[in-house]
């Protein structure tokens, strides 16, 4: 018999179209039509459609459309609209914050202006996706896991570019848009600030982020060698324990000495990947507001230890005064 | 099912070494330079490393001495206002190798107009080389603390040019075009003076002309009250002299710093003093020798801004943690030395 699994799969589940359960009285239909895919039916579920946009999804998707061409034409216009080297310094570009001396005023659109517009039309398209999010959940009686997890991003997202410059007093404290530049960016803020590595928050969103993607790997590791056993069946295994179940709660137990169960490897994936955007907010808002050098901090609190140097230490210069 | 497979290898395989290709060649090698475990360690790559030297340790010979003893120059030519008081047959000597070093091409001529008197200033260049010499003694005389007893030449720079091959003059671009779309706000671009970063790409108005404060780390562990820090647009201006300095020595960041701790002078390299010296003084040639030199050059050596070229880092070190890989030419020409 065929096996169906859910990646690389042998077999393509393929029934008819089906357009999903009823919409509540009020909703805007759902759009597009159904069609099928072999290539998407390698991966996943080869429909593809209806969507459902409504009236969130249009002015979120116009919003992000804003940004996205703030952003573009901006960095298309600093290589004076020459296309070549668009491409070869796509990388490079940016669209800068205001500088310092702006603080937190609306600066010319020169310096951080057009930021400043690109930064509220993005944040915009992002709740109105995340309210989207939440009643598209709501509208199929649903949990509303999926937003409350997106939601987390969206803070972090809101911490970074909105929250701490203004704690800070200033836009010129948020992240560029850009790919060097915002890792630049990066690496600047940590030195700005002593070392990001010893901000607690930072160290707990970081085992957050590799806690989660280890949990990820050894759950769809443990779903996938018990699927020929109806292991893919694992909410219904929640509370009617198969032989999937046992063999898979057995194989951690005798490897590791304790395993999670069907339903709550699903909460320790959940928690494990929110707690990573929500710890990390956490250490970006104390950066610069509560705590001015981590390296410092650390060493004040016994985090940071002394190790002794190669040779002779360097001695400050500017102390001697030349 | 072999073509296929031959294909689909060829899809692979292409595109990954074309994502390759701008990576460095192996191989790297990395030389442990501080604790275990802290990281301060140099990387190099052999290949890279081995054609720096190569350039880096082509030294002239040098000229054979006709004689320490004789009159002072200053009694026999007329208008020496430098080392006068140098017997003729090494000031001759040193004049000789100044055109060696700097105008291998042009000769004596190239300072000294034909058919005038040697004594005659009419040429821009003779000016220029006067108070580079001039230079050149106070470097070696006054920044032992950056030089060391190594010293400097002309050489040390100028390695057969006119005009030292390195330096920097005033960026248009870096300084904006201030336009309503499109400002790149001085950075954003790939910009060789910052190692091809995004970093602010003009390091050295603020830095290396002007004496802005480089230092942005708070020595605090906690913010203090009505006192503001560095901005992240500082610390990116700052980061970007240190990506100059790196690129410009061929090392990187744990050569002088411990990564962890930047700021710390307790868990850096001594070298990163020298470094600290080293900034000092080129502030000091750009605004006690070179600058000024602007209003006696021809507009052909001047930049789009009309400033004379500058001394950077790599002015000197030309890719290598010490000049010339530390060789001193000094022995050779002891009129240059501090101990004079």
């Amino acid at each position: 018999m065929a096996e169906y699994q859910n990646i690389f799969n042998r077999v393509q589940v393929r029934g008819p179209a089906y357009a999903g359960v009823d919409l509540p009285v009020g909703d805007e239909a759902r759009s597009g039509g159904t069609s099928f895919s072999y290539w998407m039916g390698k991966i996943g579920d080869a429909q593809i459609g209806p969507i459902y946009l409504g009236w969130l999804g249009v002015a979120s998707l116009a919003c992000g459309f804003i940004a996205f061409e703030i952003i573009g034409l901006y960095m298309f216009a600093s290589v004076d609209w020459d296309l070549q080297q668009y491409i070869r310094q796509l990388f490079w570009l940016a669209l800068e914050p205001p500088p310092p001396k702006y603080g937190l005023s609306i600066p010319p659109l020169a310096e951080g202006g057009w930021w400043l517009m690109a930064g509220f039309f993005l944040t915009t398209s992002l709740l109105l996706w995340w309210v989207r999010t939440y009643r598209r959940a709501r509208a199929l009686g649903m949990g509303t896991h999926v937003a409350w997890a997106f939601a987390a991003a969206i803070w972090l997202y809101l911490v970074l570019g909105f929250i701490r410059p203004v704690l800070m007093g200033s836009w010129s404290e948020a992240v560029p848009f850009g790919i060097f530049p915002h890792l630049d960016w990066t690496a600047a803020f940590s030195i700005r600030y002593g070392n990001l590595f010893y901000n607690p928050f930072h160290m707990l969103s970081i085992a957050f982020l590799y806690g989660a993607t280890l949990l990820f790997a050894m759950h769809g590791a443990t779903i996938l060698a018990v699927s020929r056993f109806g292991g893919d069946r694992e909410v219904s295994q929640i509370v009617d324990r198969g032989t999937a179940a046992e063999r898979a709660q057995l194989f951690w137990r005798w490897t590791m000495g304790f395993n999670a169960t069907m339903e709550s490897i699903h909460r320790w994936g959940w928690w494990f990947a929110v707690l990573c955007p929500l710890t990390g907010g956490i250490g970006i808002l104390l950066t610069g507001t509560a705590v001015d050098n981590w390296y410092l901090w650390g060493a004040k609190h016994g985090l940071a230890p002394m190790y002794p140097m190669g040779g002779e230490p360097a001695i400050d210069p500017s102390l001697g005064a030349r | 099912m072999l073509r296929s497979r031959s294909f689909v290898l060829t899809a692979l395989v292409v595109p990954t070494l074309a994502f390759l290709a701008a990576c460095e060649a192996p191989p790297v090698e990395t030389e442990q330079l501080g604790f275990r475990g802290t990281g301060m360690q140099q990387v190099t790559n052999r290949n890279r490393a081995a054609e720096a030297a190569a350039n880096a340790t082509i030294i002239p010979e040098p000229l054979p001495v006709f004689g320490t003893s004789g009159p002072a120059a200053g009694l026999v030519y007329q208008n020496v206002q430098v080392l006068g008081d140098l017997p003729v047959p090494q000031f001759t000597r040193l004049m000789q190798a100044m055109t060696a070093w700097v105008a291998p091409e042009q000769g004596c001529a190239y300072c000294h107009t034909e058919g005038e008197a040697l004594s005659s200033d009419s040429a821009y260049t003779k000016v220029v080389a006067r108070r580079m010499l001039q230079m050149n003694l106070a470097i070696n005389a006054s920044w032992g603390d950056h030089v060391g007893a190594t010293g400097v030449t002309c050489y040390t720079c100028h390695r057969g040019n006119n005009v030292p091959q390195y330096g920097w003059y005033l960026d248009p671009e870096a300084a904006g075009p201030g336009k309503a779309l499109g400002n790149r706000a001085g950075q954003n671009r790939p910009a060789p003076e910052v190692a091809y970063a995004s970093l602010p790409a003009d390091p050295f108005s603020t830095y290396l002309a002007g004496k802005d404060n480089i230092r942005v780390l708070s020595q605090n562990p906690l913010p203090m009250k009505n006192q503001t820090g560095a901005s992240i647009v500082e610390t990116e201006q700052t980061y970007g002299l240190m990506m100059h300095i790196s690129d410009s020595l061929g090392v990187n960041c744990t050569f002088c710093h411990n990564s962890r701790a930047f700021g710390a002078w307790e868990e850096s390299s001594p070298v990163r003093t020298t470094a600290w010296y080293g900034i000092r003084l080129v502030r000091d040639l750009n605004s006690e020798y070179v600058s000024a030199l602007a209003s006696v050059v021809p507009d052909k050596r001047l930049g789009p801004l009309g400033d004379i070229k500058k001394v950077n880092c790599t002015t000197c070190h030309q890719g290598a943690p010490k000049p010339l890989n530390g060789v001193s030419m000094l022995a050779d020409y002891p009129e240059l030395s501090a101990s004079r």
